[in-house]
């Protein structure tokens, strides 16, 4: 991008966490089929962090020049605290964001939060069926969800959706935009599934077909066409059917800093399956050092770390030889390009993949929902036929 | 789509958005749903102006004054401000 484009300062990178994203807690009441988490949190959901942990979080980063907040779980309204934080989020000038299913966001707390100065909130949705929207989410939560959709907007906050695309729902893009403008959505985020965590253990029973996903993209510029600036939409395309990877995370600890709820802070949702990483956690480590000084936040910053083919690619630069996570979990090389990049010498584990979707054998095996139980299953080595794919658990 | 700024029009910082100075990166930034952008020094110093009170007429002339070194930059601000109106920033009162 130029320079001088119309007041908005160049792209420089210079590493400053500015957006922090607190996964608060991983409990969470609903079991989403395509749920980022990890497939082992079972073993992070003791030793949350105490509000006053939370709050020096908070302060600590808003001094290195932390601005958005994304406050996510997990459910953070299981926590009894959201309030606390908000305010507190608000008098350090934070642009904070409560992301929820909705469950548990009653008239009382969310008059709180608006008192508190919470900016915004983003809800998930599902689908206009009630039927699939409870399939996924394995909970019956659809009503609900409605509620409370009317209720943030009700208040005059900015109504923002979030809809995890997959092929239950992808052939009713157009009906779930329809919904969106009547509930008077703001922003639509029409999020294709990225396959980390549960998502990557169910991907044969989740992933579109191409031209599912074609359609779907013409369905929403058409309704972009429309709506105009009214409502804004955003189509994250999924990345298996692209020919380059996407730039993770914008990279590797430049701008993104998550701190999950035990403490542990990493540059990405589900950097714990890289193999011979430690993690530092806040309890023990000042949140500066760590983004600045700590092995693991400095381990693949820029691109001295690559290898051929991506070392001497002249693309580097636009994706920085995308994602971490997903080049270990598929290959077993954690410093290789992702897979997803058709100069990749592991592609074709993702058209292996592609083929396995349309496999109707494969797509009939049982969604393994996100559940405690079947996290501790996982944990404790069942379920080896699903997880045989990866090198590590997801 | 281009929509034309009269100099009489009145503009405030739209609703869900935030302006606001930031110490740590030493620029003024806009923040609203998930997103964030810095602004520029010249770009800051407009919409800081932007309060739903100051005809456009009152920015440019107050940006004139104080930058009188750089010449006539009325030009300039009007971008600007059909630059955010188009990004949705600011609306007319
Ligand atoms: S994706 Fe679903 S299961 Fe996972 S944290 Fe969000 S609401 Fe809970
Ligand atoms: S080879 Fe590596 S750097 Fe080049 S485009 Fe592919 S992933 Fe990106």
């Amino acid at each position: 991008m130029a320079n001088l484009n119309n007041g908005v300062e160049s792209n420089v990178t210079q590493t400053q966490p500015l957006w922090l994203l607190a996964e608060i807690t991983y409990r969470c009441p609903l079991h989403c089929a395509f749920c980022y988490n990890p497939t082992d949190y079972a073993d992070y959901t003791k030793n949350e962090l105490s509000t006053d942990q939370w709050i020096k979080v908070l302060r600590d980063a808003r001094k290195m020049g932390a601005l958005q907040l994304g406050i996510s779980g997990g459910e953070p309204l299981l926590r009894d605290d959201i309030e606390d934080i908000v305010v507190e989020a608000n008098s350090l000038g934070y642009y904070s964001n409560l992301i929820t299913s909705g469950v548990g966001l009653t008239e009382k707390r969310i008059d709180a939060f608006k008192a508190g100065g919470l900016d915004h909130i983003q809800l998930s949705m599902h689908d206009i069926t009630e039927e699939i929207s409870n399939f996924v989410t394995d909970t019956s939560t659809f009503k609900l969800k409605q509620k409370v959709a009317a209720m943030i907007k009700d208040r005059g906050y900015p109504m923002v959706l979030n809809v995890v695309i997959h092929r239950y729902n992808i052939g009713h893009i157009k009906e779930i935009l329809e919904m969106a403008e009547a509930l008077g959505a703001d922003y639509v985020e029409l999020a294709n599934t990225q396959y980390y965590g549960w998502s990557l253990i169910n991907r044969n029973q989740l992933m579109p077909t191409k031209e599912q996903i074609d359609e779907a993209e013409k369905i929403t510029n058409e309704f972009r066409e429309y709506i105009g600036n009214k409502m804004k939409i955003f189509f994250v395309v999924p990345d298996y059917y692209a020919e380059r990877p996407k730039k993770c995370m914008n990279g590797w600890g430049e701008v993104f800093m998550i701190v999950t709820a035990n403490g542990d802070v990493l540059p990405c949702h589900s950097a714990r399956v890289l193999p011979d990483m430690n993690f530092p956690n806040v309890q023990n480590n000042n949140l500066n050092e760590i983004w600045y000084d700590s092995s693991s936040f400095n381990k693949y910053r820029g691109d001295e770390w690559m290898k051929e083919p991506c070392r001497s690619c002249s693309e580097k630069e636009n994706d920085l030889g995308g994602c971490r996570c997903q080049a270990f979990l598929l290959s077993g090389d954690a410093e290789a390009a992702d897979p997803i990049c058709t100069k990749s010498p592991h592609r074709h584990l993702i058209d292996q993949a592609l083929e396995d979707s349309k496999n109707e054998k494969l797509q009939a095996q049982p969604i393994i929902f996100r559940t405690d139980k079947n996290s501790k299953e996982l944990i404790n080595g069942e379920h080896k036929d699903r997880l045989k794919d990866f090198k590590a658990m997801p | 789509m281009t929509q034309k700024i009269n100099n009489a029009d009145v503009y405030k910082i739209a609703a869900h958005h935030r302006f606001q100075w930031e110490e740590a990166q030493n620029c003024y930034v806009i923040l609203f749903p998930e997103g964030m952008v810095k602004l520029n020094p010249s770009g800051g110093e407009i919409l800081s102006l932007v309060n739903g009170e100051n005809a456009v007429a009152d920015i440019i002339s107050s940006l004139n004054e104080k930058f009188k070194d750089a010449g006539d930059i009325s030009n300039d601000i009007i971008s600007m401000f059909e630059f955010a109106l188009e990004k949705a920033w600011i609306t007319k009162i």
